[in-house]
């Protein structure tokens, strides 16, 4: 049963405040919505930091329900799990994910994330601009491809990111976007 | 014409189009599930409402929040009520909300339509 105790203990020494493993759909991304929202509430959260949480949490949980499920080995669909977690710190916010993506994915994903981290803030604000306006419409997946951008502009962070071979076809991506509480000045 | 009135919930927005009355507004929260699909037959809407429209529009966006594939959509619905001859745009935002005011902006960038910004 120590595993019990070991999970409280990287819980409490990283300061997660949430974390959901398992599958994702839009029934489960509006109920940690709903957690993490109230958690917010209860401690009486700046309305500003809030929204840019919010926002980020919402992007990153309809990034994982879009995209888990085209996840297939040898023709046959694999259920992978995926791991979202809100750590809070006294100056900031960390929202994490985590989901295995096919190892063809891995550049594309690379060189669009490391292109956004490239960029300062009015260099994103052109590119999301740039994004919405290029006349093709959603993603087969129901996507805009403006996730990755948006949570850059919330956050005022660059985002990080890691791929972790897991041993087949895929890698595991880990995605932690910040955002700091009690900022002073309005970036 | 019909007369849409769709109730908001916890992850999409209220919605009135009623021509009659000349309320033409969205307002709450944009995060469905598929956005493609919740905005298909406000678009549908607008396309015949452009048919013969009434000699004023005025649109009302109340957004408390929208995901980004919702903003892709707001920009469609935009994009068709740029084709309607005076039309304008209320875009409202809450006063400490300046990331819902930005984006009111940068919508107000992409197409050729006037926005008035109110605060709530």
């Amino acid at each position: 049963m120590k595993y019990i105790y070991e999970l409280h203990r990287t819980m409490t020494t990283r300061k997660l405040i949430l974390v959901y493993e398992g599958e994702f759909t839009q029934e489960i991304t509006k109920s940690v919505l709903a957690m993490a929202e109230r958690n917010m509430d209860a401690i009486g959260e700046d309305s500003g930091i809030k929204r840019k949480v919010f926002n980020v949490m919402v992007e990153c949980l309809q990034n994982i329900v879009k995209h888990s499920d085209e996840l297939q080995e040898g023709g046959a669909p694999v259920r992978h799990g995926a791991v979202f977690m809100i750590g809070k710190d006294d100056d900031k916010y960390l929202i994490t994910s985590g989901n295995p993506v096919q190892n063809d994915k891995v550049e594309m994903l690379n060189g669009k994330l490391d292109h956004i981290n490239s960029l300062d803030k009015e260099g994103l604000k052109n590119y999301y601009k740039e994004v919405i306006k290029s006349n093709k419409g959603l993603s087969e997946k129901g996507g805009a491809g403006l996730g990755f951008i948006d949570m850059a502009r919330k956050s005022g962070q660059k985002l990080q990111f890691d791929f972790e071979p897991m041993g087949n076809d895929f890698s595991f991506f880990s995605l932690k976007t910040v955002i700091r509480r009690n900022v002073t000045d309005s970036e | 014409m019909e007369v849409i009135n769709k109730e908001g919930t916890e992850d999409t927005p209220k919605i009135i189009l009623n021509r009659n009355d000349g309320i033409f507004e969205i307002s709450g929260r944009s995060l469905p599930e598929d956005s493609a699909d919740f905005y298909q037959p406000i678009l549908d809407w607008l396309d015949k409402y452009s048919g013969s429209p009434n000699p004023e529009t005025v649109f009302v966006f109340k957004l408390e929040y929208f995901n980004t594939a919702s903003s892709k959509l707001i920009l469609d619905i935009l994009s068709k009520l740029e084709t309607i001859s005076n039309t304008r745009i209320h875009w409202y935002f809450h006063e400490d909300d300046e990331d819902m005011e930005e984006a009111g902006t940068e919508f107000s960038e992409l197409v050729e339509v006037p926005f008035e910004f109110k605060t709530y």
